[in-house]
């Protein structure tokens, strides 16, 4: 396959940046995106112009670093899967690919298609965790059975990888479906329904001053979320955080 | 040749972990306050480490060279953790996972250490739980198991195919708490580039911040390598991209031995290469072994024909599949552990076997599985057992809720549904056993600086059982490092914040800056992945699941010459103090190229086959592994002595107190 790509390129979080088009050729259709782009670069460095910066990592589509906005969309144009696990067959030869960061005033763009989502982890330090020791000197695993359902539920709620592209996908650039994930699991397991009140308050309260966007149900966050993680999440913690309100 | 002293504590086998840990020092909480910790790395080691020496009181810097700690490998892990709970009453004990590990190691690793793991394995589970971790339940709401490679019980937990995610997410938020504390500061996007040595004990870093390239200093009274393992010296692996030895390499190079490098393990079940593009490799889980039955055709033309994608799989009947492990290995089947299942694989597809394009690949089969589970959910149901399409989809519905991210990871990458047609895998380079050489309390042979998780070498031996990463990661951050530091630090609670104006860190920083400056002014003609790709090659080729004495020598020759033509020809762009991801490369494929010449040489004086490392020249008239017990029953420490290939080889002898050196047997 023959393709134009189309990429931002910004050289620091402080340079105005502009997209440049880039000819690439015989591309396999068995490539993944991610190894189409290092191609690219191999290329770009042959003739003197510096590679393109992005993130990635594991590319089996678990630790949620790889990014990218693809012909509009977070992680391409594929269901269910981020930009690593995107294959070259889903294009056409001849096709015009555009390449963007994840873009949110949270997400601070680093250099070219790397962003900085460190916000992420703040919201995380905010409260998202059970205030447990790690001293091995808990009760036995098996004490507290859990209904299956909610086991289940927590479950993929958790399987959330904070790659952001919900934000990314976002007109208001929320993250409420990321913040719900994590508040969800806790408060569908008995070990996090203790400090359930405090977290979804401290969690939200982060939210806010990073500078997210509030939530108005247009669902795309749930379309593009490479681990489908469900609206349902944001109901529960709306829920949760009413609650909580009324409280506290 | 010096011997080794592992320090492991006298007495009966079962008594030593806890008899040691009422008997070593202890820092006062008012002193925990005055001391600080560094930590390299964030995986499931890293950050349990990290979170549990900063609840007990020190103070803690953390260092990760992704965007966030939660990134770190240890979140690809798949299929589940292994603990001695027996709550399947299936028979299982302490003892029992204590020595299927040895057993499974092909006896060498250190037994003082394994039954430590076994006897912490319980705790983590329990520790997981009260976090919210969130694994598998039963309808009455317990925890589930499933059974994995090499054992006969089923003792791991699991949650679906993510169980490595959920574990770290789980040590990743016990980390959040304590950064939301203050009592870790945490460093994303950091490279560790060097170890400080001050008084011949370790005393702080040299990183490098990968947004603007600015080099920093950091002291501490103890620095904890906890960066995983080496797997990437192939180019093609199951790790991340970024995944490197170089926090360890460095350490090696400032006096920490260097153990059993050429103790790697190739796992059975990856997703075939595809072409010349391919950067990484995917893993299917072990875990599938329980449900999938693995075979390729019994007759060659048949073989033929599905290469040439004249004949499906699916076509074959019964009695025209060779089920080659369930032929070979009765007693354990599908289940025989990674090294045995790896060997079998390659034997069959070398044998003209094979079944892709490459005719590097085998069957895994879901088919039988899905009949079983169909008819079961048909019964319980009350539906008509017999109605094949019904059964089919039942069956399906099962797979899917125990394997579906799995199946949906395959199916992206091949673009083959493998609940309807068999999945096709190969042998890839997964985990390596061997690491930077630690005592019973995990310190390297630098004072002061200790070797957690992948990282160490201690618990696996010559082949890691499934299931036992996730297991050794957590027990030594939560429940063994924890302990073992305050014995070392006991002796540290005068001495104050270390300075990192010394000559020391002086001179250590300007080596780093001395080397990042030659990368970006050689201006050479080759990309970094050039090199890289070409030392994968060699690795593979000559280091990988077969090994012989005139491989192993060619290789050190040419990993030499390699790493000298990289040197002269690496083209870096760019300059140093920016976003520099060719830079960074740079460094880790540097150490690579060392670190790849002394793994060739490891395997070429080991003349003995034992778990994942095969001489062809020790083998049984059958093609199994044999080992020699009689010269080989030691751990090779690498002293660091310039060239790689000088290093120097010091011996920590194995003694067996509790367990009987055998034949390792799985049929």
């Amino acid at each position: 396959m023959n393709l134009t790509l189309k990429i931002w390129r910004q050289a620091n979080a402080d340079a105005k940046g502009n997209m440049e088009t880039y000819p690439i050729s015989d591309v396999s259709p068995d490539m993944s995106f991610l190894e189409m782009m290092d191609v690219l670069n191999e290329e770009l460095m042959v003739k003197g112009i510096d590679p393109v910066a992005f993130d990635h990592d594991c590319r089996e589509g678990i630790c949620g670093m790889c990014s990218m906005f693809i012909n509009g969309e977070a992680h391409g144009p594929d269901r269910l899967v981020t930009t690593c696990q995107l294959h070259m067959r889903k294009f056409n030869d001849g096709d015009t690919i555009t390449i963007e960061p994840f873009r949110a005033n949270a997400f601070p763009v680093i250099k070219d298609l790397t962003v900085d989502r460190s916000a992420f982890d703040r919201i995380q330090q905010a409260g998202g965790f059970v205030s447990v020791n790690t001293s091995g000197n808990t009760q036995d695993a098996n004490s507290i059975p859990i209904d299956k359902h909610d086991a289940d539920k927590a479950f993929d709620a958790a399987t959330c990888i904070g790659c952001g592209a919900c934000v990314a996908s976002c007109k208001n650039a929320s993250a409420m479906l990321f913040v719900s994930a994590k508040v969800s699991q806790y408060a569908l397991l008995p070990q996090g329904k203790i400090e359930a009140t405090d977290r979804v308050l401290n969690m939200v309260k982060q939210m806010d001053d990073e500078g997210f966007g509030n939530c108005t149900n247009t669902g795309a966050c749930e379309v593009e979320c490479p681990k489908g993680i469900s609206l349902e999440n944001i109901a529960r913690m709306n829920r949760e955080y009413y609650s909580a309100s009324l409280e506290g | 040749m010096a011997k080794l002293d592992s320090k492991t504590p006298k007495g009966p086998l079962s008594d030593k972990w806890t008899n040691h840990k009422s008997k070593i020092n202890l820092v006062s909480p008012a002193n925990k306050r005055q001391i600080d910790v560094i930590v390299v790395g964030t995986g499931l080691a890293g950050a349990s480490a990290s979170a549990t020496l900063a609840e007990l009181g020190y103070n803690v810097k953390t260092f990760c060279f992704q965007d966030s700690p939660r990134r770190a490998h240890s979140i690809a892990a798949q299929g589940g953790i292994n603990a001695a709970k027996n709550y399947q009453g299936d028979g299982d004990s302490t003892h029992r996972l204590f020595y299927d590990t040895i057993k499974g190691g092909d006896y060498r690793s250190r037994e003082a250490n394994v039954h430590r793991l076994a006897e912490v394995s319980t705790n983590i589970i329990d520790q997981c739980v009260a976090q919210g971790v969130p694994f598998a339940r039963d309808y009455g709401g317990l925890l589930d198991n499933r059974s994995f490679g090499g054992v006969l019980v089923s003792r791991t937990f699991y949650a679906k195919g993510q169980t490595g995610q959920q574990l770290l997410l789980g040590a990743y938020s016990a980390m959040n708490r304590q950064i939301g504390r203050g009592k870790i500061k945490m460093y994303n996007r950091h490279e560790m580039m060097d170890l400080v040595v001050v008084d011949r004990k370790a005393r702080g870093i040299i990183t490098r911040n990968l947004i603007d390239g600015k080099l920093e200093r950091h002291s501490a009274h103890a620095v904890v390598i906890a960066s995983g393992g080496y797997g990437n010296v192939f180019f093609l692996s199951t790790n991340a991209m970024g995944s490197n030895t170089s926090a360890g390499w460095k350490v090696h190079k400032k006096g920490a031995h260097f153990a059993n490098p050429c103790f790697t393990q190739i796992h059975p079940t990856c997703i075939p290469v595809s072409g010349d593009h391919q950067s990484k490799l995917t893993l299917m889980s072990e875990s599938l072994r329980n449900d999938g039955r693995i075979w390729v055709p019994k007759k060659l033309e048949d073989a033929k024909a599905i290469r040439e994608g004249n004949l499906k799989p699916t076509d074959l009947s019964e009695g025209d599949r060779d089920y080659y492990l369930e032929r070979r290995y009765p007693a354990f089947g599908n289940l025989v552990p990674r090294d045995v299942a790896s060997r079998a694989a390659k034997e069959r597809c070398d044998a003209g076997f094979g079944v892709n394009s490459t005719g590097e690949a085998v069957y895994l089969d879901f088919a039988a599985a899905v009949i079983r589970y169909g008819k079961e959910q048909a019964h319980i149901k009350g539906l008509n057992e017999e109605d094949e399409v019904l059964v089919k989809n039942l069956g399906q519905e099962v797979v899917r809720s125990k394997y579906g991210n799995l199946f949906q990871m395959y199916e992206k990458i091949v673009d083959q549904n493998p609940y309807e047609t068999p999945m096709m895998i190969y042998p890839a380079v997964h985990y390596t056993m061997g690491g930077v050489w630690v005592d019973y309390n995990l310190m390297t042979s630098i004072p002061g600086c200790f070797a957690i998780g992948e990282a160490n070498f201690s618990d696996h031996g010559a082949n890691r059982l499934g299931a036992s990463a996730l297991m050794q990661g957590l027990a030594d951050g939560y429940f063994v490092l924890p302990y073992t530091m305050g014995d070392y630090l006991s002796n540290d609670i005068r001495t104050g914040t270390i300075p990192t104006d010394s000559s020391e860190f002086e001179a250590a920083e300007k080596d780093v800056k001395d080397q990042l400056d030659a990368f970006i002014n050689n201006k050479g003609i080759n990309s970094v992945d050039y090199y890289h790709r070409k030392l994968g090659k060699i690795m593979w080729d000559k280091c990988g699941m077969s090994r012989n004495e005139k491989g192993l020598k060619d290789a050190m020759l040419e990993i030499k010459s390699l790493r000298e033509d990289f040197y002269k020809n690496v083209n870096v762009p760019g300059s140093q103090n920016e976003f520099n991801e060719q830079l960074a490369k740079a460094g880790r494929v540097a150490d690579f190229l060392e670190l790849g010449e002394l793994f060739a040489k490891d395997a070429l004086e080991r003349t003995e086959s034992c778990g994942g490392h095969f001489r062809e020249e020790s083998q049984t008239p059958e093609g199994e592994a044999l080992r020699d017990d009689e010269n080989f029953t030691f751990v090779s420490a690498w002293e660091y002595n310039g060239e790689p290939a000088d290093a120097v080889l010091r011996k920590e002898e194995l003694k067996y107190e509790e367990i009987e050196v055998k034949t390792r047997s799985y049929k």
